[in-house]
This record gives structure tokens, C-alpha cells and sequence, in this order.
């Protein structure tokens, strides 16, 4: 879980993915070859907004052992301003969520390997800010 | 050279319980609780928030209101008693979530409830000294009373951010001076691997709080040459609303310089972050040319002391990012049996 978690840091903190100098599309996660332009194609690391809205979304009722605390979530499809649909569990209450809901990136533990291992943070999402 | 603050973000958690709701478990009337502490709440951290994930909200915030390259801040300090890990830095994971690694020196900061002011006066040296260009001071916690302790009534989570700086045009508050002012006394700790503090009771307030809050402060105004009435605001450290309140109108200051940076009756205590909160709330409410003191306190035992001026560039930045007393009244209730899940009492 430490390499696993380490690796992915960029993208789980700050919603790092990658766009095409050559087409302009967006990815996330990100990726190591362009799937349109293929070989033409140029990558570059970039920073997505973290605002969105909900494209679709599942309320949990049976969470993983990870999750139970914080049983019933939401989990939703976010997509995000500059294209790309992520999933992410929602921060509001399950009877406040709609599709077509603005939200915004938040930072937030994930999960933890037990009392004595790495805290897995990452994102979830919140009702935009006025 | 004029240094001084320019960016400030706070963060508090959404859920709130109430003084009843925790006396009722322990059989006590709430009212000589509340009455006797000015205390009527606390904030509770969600089980997803922690000191880490405070820090990096409210700084996001900070960042919002300087506006400036987070690559340039060149040291970050995050001031807590209640650090995720024991071994293993909060203030690298804040560091990479706001995009500011590689190039910075970053520490984790513990001395009680001022760790967070003490960081603001590393990056004043390092700033000062012109060897960073930014540097970013947290304050946060996410205190733990023990249960059916009078702790357990106010020990609260949230926290504050401040990006210290110099460049002309770019202060929010100058920040004048700053004097510290520290003892080796007792009054409160937490022994290696236990889970909860423990505190001398009586013992914490003269001389500890007291002495050491009214010291500094008196001796930053002698050094400025100032008065209590020379001051807009005032904000001092607050385990509760009556330390605070005693402690304010000891020094001489009056109430609509003092109520600003009170938000303890309605957050409780949120240990490092409750000055920096407060003093966010002052900034909040600040208009060009305000003159505000600002003492801190962290038990075993010191206090930091700053004299600030604020500049016309507030009314640019205060609404870019979520107010104080914003976060503040967005709340949700719980009780004492979803606080206990929240905050690990109940093992699964």
C-alpha cells in the first residue's frame, strides 16, 4: 500500500492529469499516450480545477470495512469542468444530492492501513461554494 | 524592510455538539458548564478530517486570497498537538497538496496551543532575512478531551493560514513586531503513546495563561510604545470564553475590540488554530489602517505577541475566499453516540 499510495500522489492530491499539446484533450488519470493522436501526440501534466458537477451518483448502504463509519455515502461519477469523469465519494447529506449538483474538490483521508500504517489521503467532493 | 501577511484561510469542520449533548452523558446541568466556560458548542471533525486535511483547506484558501505561485513559498510550517502521525510530517502531505514541494524546507511544529503563531514568526525571520520569498504558517488541530473531562466540553478541531511576505503591494497586515514571552511551567501535557492530555486544573490559569498572556502582551505594548486604546482589535488565546474575556479586560480592552476575536462560545477550543482563527475573523472584519494585538498561548508555557496594522489591499482579498464566521454558521448538529464514532470512541 505505501508504493501504491506514494505513486499516485500528484493525481490523488492535486488532480494532476494530462493533456495533448497536439489535440487538447484531458486525462485523468493521466496518461502515457495520447489514444487520439497516438504517436503525433504530446503529453503534458495538468492541473485540473477540481470543480465539477455530478454526473451520476449510488448511495452506499453496505460499505466496505474501511467506509463504515461514515455509512450510508455517496459515491458519485463527477464530471469535471475540463471534461474528464472521475469518481469520488460526495461530502452532503444523502438526501441533498442531485445530478447536475456543482461541487468542488476537497482534501480528505481515504483510508488508513490499519491503526499503524500510511493514511491514504486523497480527493472527495463538497457542495460548491457560493 | 515592512513585512507582514499576504494571504490568510481558515478552515472549520462542519459538525457541531452541543455542551447539553455531552453533560447529559456525564450527568451534569449544562448551564453552570456553559455559564462558567462561555462555551455552548464545540466543532467535531468528520472521521475523513484531520489535522492534514485542515491545514491543506485552509491554506488552499490562503493561496486564493496572496494569489501568488505556491512554488514560490520557500517554507511551510504546520503547528499542532494532534499530527496525524507521531513519526512522519503533516507539513510535507500539506506541502505536495498545495503544490509547493520540491523546493521549500517544511517542519511540523508542537508547543500546546501556540505552535501555530510560533511558525508565523520562523517565516517572519526566514522572510525577514531574505532567504525565502514566501512562507506559509498553519495553525490546526483536532483536540481530544478526554471522556468526562472539562476538556471534553470545549477541545474543538479547525485551524488557520497565514502566508508571510514582503514584497510592496502585496500586505494584507504589516505585521509591526512580534514578542514571545516563555517558562517552563507545567500546567498541562500528554505523556509519549498516551492518548489524552492531562491538565493541572486551577493550575492553568494564573500562572500559567494568565501570567504568561497578559506578560506578553504588556511587554509588547511597552516595546511599541502603545496602549490598549491604541489597538482597533485585540485576540488572545481562548481554552474558553472566560479566559479570554478576563484576560482582555485585564489589559484594558473593551469589548467591541475584543468580540471579533472571540469565537470560542460557538467553535470551543481549537488549540493551534485558535488565535490564527480568531485573528482571521479580525482580518475578516478589517478595514485599511486597523491596528490589532494578537497573543497567543500553548500550555508548558509560552505566549506569542503581535502588533499588526491592516492595508488597503483587505477589501481586494477578503472575498475571495470563505469567511471565518461563515464556516462558522455552516454546522450540523450531532449527538453524543455519532461524536464517539467520529472521533474513535467506538472501535469496529
Amino acid at each position: 500500500m505505501v508504493v501504491r499510495t506514494w505513486r499516485h500522489i500528484s493525481e490523488r492530491y492535486c488532480l494532476i492529469g494530462t493533456r495533448c499539446k497536439t489535440c487538447g484533450r484531458i486525462y485523468f488519470p493521466s496518461r502515457n499516450v495520447c489514444p487520439h493522436c497516438r504517436r503525433k501526440g504530446k503529453l503534458e501534466e495538468y492541473k485540473l480545477n477540481g470543480k465539477g458537477k455530478v454526473y451520476t451518483y449510488s448511495v452506499i448502504h453496505a460499505p466496505p470495512k474501511d467506509f463504515e463509519k461514515v455509512s450510508p455515502y455517496i459515491i458519485a461519477i463527477v464530471e469535471l469542468e475540463e471534461g474528464p469523469k472521475i469518481t469520488a465519494q460526495i461530502d452532503c447529506d444523502i438526501d441533498e444530492v442531485y445530478i447536475g449538483m456543482p461541487v468542488e474538490a476537497v482534501f480528505r483521508r481515504i483510508k488508513e492501513d490499519g491503526e499503524d500504517g500510511i493514511i491514504d489521503y486523497g480527493y472527495k467532493f463538497k457542495v460548491l461554494d457560493n | 524592510m515592512k513585512l507582514g501577511i499576504v494571504g490568510y484561510g481558515s478552515y472549520i469542520p462542519k459538525y457541531r455538539i452541543k455542551v447539553e449533548d455531552i453533560a447529559r452523558v456525564w450527568g451534569k446541568d449544562p448551564n453552570p458548564i456553559k455559564k462558567g466556560l462561555i462555551v455552548n458548542e464545540k466543532s467535531v471533525p468528520a472521521p475523513d478530517e484531520d489535522t492534514a486535511t485542515i491545514a491543506v483547506e485552509a491554506g488552499k484558501y490562503a493561496l486564493k486570497r496572496a494569489n501568488i505561485n505556491p512554488k514560490d513559498i520557500g517554507a511551510l510550517y504546520v503547528g499542532s498537538e494532534s499530527h496525524p502521525y507521531a513519526v512522519k510530517p503533516t507539513s510535507s502531505i500539506v506541502a505536495e497538496a498545495l503544490g509547493i514541494t520540491p523546493d521549500l524546507t517544511a517542519a511540523d511544529l508542537e508547543f500546546a496551543c501556540k505552535a501555530g503563531t510560533a511558525g508565523i514568526q520562523m517565516c517572519m525571520g526566514l522572510v525577514g532575512s531574505g532567504i525565502i520569498k514566501y512562507g506559509m504558517a498553519i495553525g490546526a488541530d483536532t483536540a481530544q478531551g478526554a471522556p468526562g473531562d472539562a476538556l471534553e466540553y470545549t477541545a474543538a478541531a479547525g485551524g488557520a493560514c497565514y502566508i508571510i511576505g514582503n514584497v510592496k503591494g502585496e500586505l494584507i497586515a504589516e505585521i509591526n513586531d512580534t514578542y514571545s514571552f516563555t517558562t517552563d511551567t507545567p500546567d498541562f501535557w500528554r505523556r509519549e503513546g498516551k492518548p489524552y492530555p492531562k491538565h493541572g486544573g486551577r493550575f492553568t490559569g494564573e500562572p500559567a495563561f494568565f501570567r504568561h498572556v497578559i506578560n506578553a502582551a504588556k511587554n509588547l505594548m511597552e516595546k511599541m510604545g502603545t496602549e490598549a486604546k491604541d489597538y482597533d482589535y485585540c485576540v488572545f488565546h481562548q481554552p474558553n470564553g472566560k479566559f479570554y474575556i478576563k484576560a482582555a479586560k485585564s489589559l484594558g480592552f473593551k469589548e467591541e475590540q475584543y468580540k471579533y476575536g472571540l469565537l470560542t462560545p460557538y467553535l470551543g477550543n481549537t488549540y493551534s488554530g485558535a488565535v490564527p482563527l480568531g485573528l482571521s475573523n479580525v482580518l475578516d472584519n478589517g478595514k485599511e489602517g486597523d491596528r490589532i494585538l494578537a497573543v497567543s498561548y500553548g500550555s508548558g508555557s509560552g505566549s506569542d505577541a503581535f502588533d499588526i496594522t491592516v492595508t488597503s489591499r483587505i477589501e481586494e482579498v477578503v472575498n475571495k475566499a470563505p469567511k471565518t464566521v461563515d464556516l462558522l454558521n455552516k454546522k450540523k448538529y450531532i449527538d453524543y453516540s455519532i461524536y464517539l464514532k467520529y472521533r474513535g470512541g467506538i472501535k469496529i
